[in-house]
C-alpha cells in the first residue's frame, strides 16, 4: 500500500525526462490524454525553459491516458521519449494502438520490444512512480507545473 | 467554518439518481465530504477526478467519498459520466446551499466553497479543510495526512 502523505516535489534526477533548455528548469505533471497539457506543452517549447516531464495520468477523465504513458515511456527506452510526447499531444484525435504503432515506425523504433515494453510492469511502474510524487507534491489539476531552484 | 470535535450536522440530500443520501447512513464508516463549487468548471482534471485515481488507497483507509454542490441532480449525473468518477454526488439544491451552509463552508456569490471534512464513525468531525480561495483545489495528499 504506497504512502500518499504530503512530500515535497521530488527534485530533477537521472531517472527523468528532461528536455534542455537555456532559461530555468520547471517540473511539468501531465496527462497525455488532456487538452490543456497539449497547449501549454508547446508553450513551455516555444519559451526555452529546460522542462521535466513526469507522467500524470488521470484515467477517469482520460481513459487511454494509462495506455499513452506507457506508449510513450516505451518509446523513451529507445531514446524518442519527447518525439513521442510531442507526436500525442500534436494529434490527440488519433491515439488508438494502430496510430501509437504507426508513430513507432515514423521514429524508426523496434515494434516488438515497443509493444512489449508498453505494457510492461516496469512500464507501468515507472509512470506510476511519478504519478505518486505528483500526488503527494499536492498536484490537483493538470498541467500542473514547478519551478524549482536550478542546481546548474 | 465548522471545527474539528464538533458533531457534524446531519443531512439528507438527493443523490445523482434521485435517491435519499443522509449523512447518518455513514454511521460506523468513515466518510470525506467535499464541498465544492460547480460542477463543469473549465478545467481539466480537477479534485474529484484525481481522488478518483486514489479510492483504492482511501477505500484502504475506510474512507467513502461524498461530493456536495448546490447543483441539481441531473447536473451531478451529467458531470459524473463526463469525468468517469463513481463519487456519490449530492444536490444541496433546495433550500440552495443549506448543507454548505450548515458546514460553514459558504461562499457569498452563492456556492459552496471548496472545502474537505472528514467525519469519523461515530459522526464526530476529525479533520476539516478550507481551500485559501474556491479556485484553489486541495490535493488528495492531504486526505492522506489527516488519516496518518
Amino acid at each position: 500500500m504506497s504512502e500518499l502523505g504530503s512530500a515535497p516535489v521530488p527534485p530533477v534526477g537521472p531517472e527523468d525526462h528532461v528536455r534542455d533548455g537555456a532559461a530555468e528548469t520547471v517540473i511539468v505533471y501531465a496527462d497525455l490524454g488532456c487538452p490543456h497539457c497539449a497547449r501549454d506543452w508547446f508553450e513551455l517549447g516555444r519559451s526555452g525553459r529546460r522542462v521535466v516531464f513526469r507522467h500524470f495520468p488521470v484515467r477517469s477523465k482520460h481513459p487511454r491516458a494509462p495506455d499513452l504513458h506507457g506508449a510513450a515511456e516505451a518509446a523513451g527506452l529507445q531514446g524518442a521519449f519527447f518525439d513521442f510526447v510531442d507526436s500525442l499531444y500534436a494529434d490527440r484525435g488519433h491515439v488508438d494502438d494502430p496510430h501509437l504503432w504507426q508513430r513507432a515506425e515514423r521514429f524508426g523504433l523496434d515494434l516488438d520490444r515497443f509493444d512489449r515494453d508498453r505494457r510492461s510492469d516496469a512500464v507501468a511502474a515507472r509512470v506510476r512512480r511519478d504519478f505518486e510524487s505528483g500526488i503527494r507534491a499536492g498536484v490537483a489539476g493538470t498541467p500542473a507545473v514547478f519551478e524549482l531552484p536550478d542546481p546548474r | 467554518m465548522i471545527a474539528a470535535g464538533e458533531q457534524a450536522p446531519d443531512f439528507t440530500l438527493r443523490n445523482e439518481d434521485g435517491e435519499d443520501v443522509s449523512l447518518a447512513d455513514y454511521r460506523g464508516r468513515k466518510v470525506l465530504l467535499i464541498f465544492y463549487p460547480m460542477d463543469f468548471s473549465p478545467v481539466c482534471s480537477d479534485q474529484l477526478s484525481i481522488y478518483q485515481e486514489v479510492k483504492p488507497e482511501l477505500a484502504e483507509k475506510g474512507v467513502e467519498l461524498v461530493g456536495i454542490s448546490v447543483d441539481h441532480v441531473w447536473a451531478h449525473k451529467a458531470f459524473q459520466e463526463k469525468l468517469g468518477i463513481d463519487t456519490t454526488l449530492l444536490a444541496d439544491f433546495e433550500p440552495k446551499g443549506e448543507v454548505a451552509k450548515a458546514y460553514g463552508s459558504w461562499f457569498d456569490a452563492g456556492f459552496a466553497n471548496r472545502t474537505l471534512v472528514l467525519v469519523d464513525e461515530d459522526g464526530i468531525i476529525a479533520w476539516t479543510y478550507e481551500s485559501p480561495t474556491p479556485g484553489e483545489f486541495p490535493g488528495a495528499n492531504l486526505i492522506f495526512d489527516a488519516l496518518a
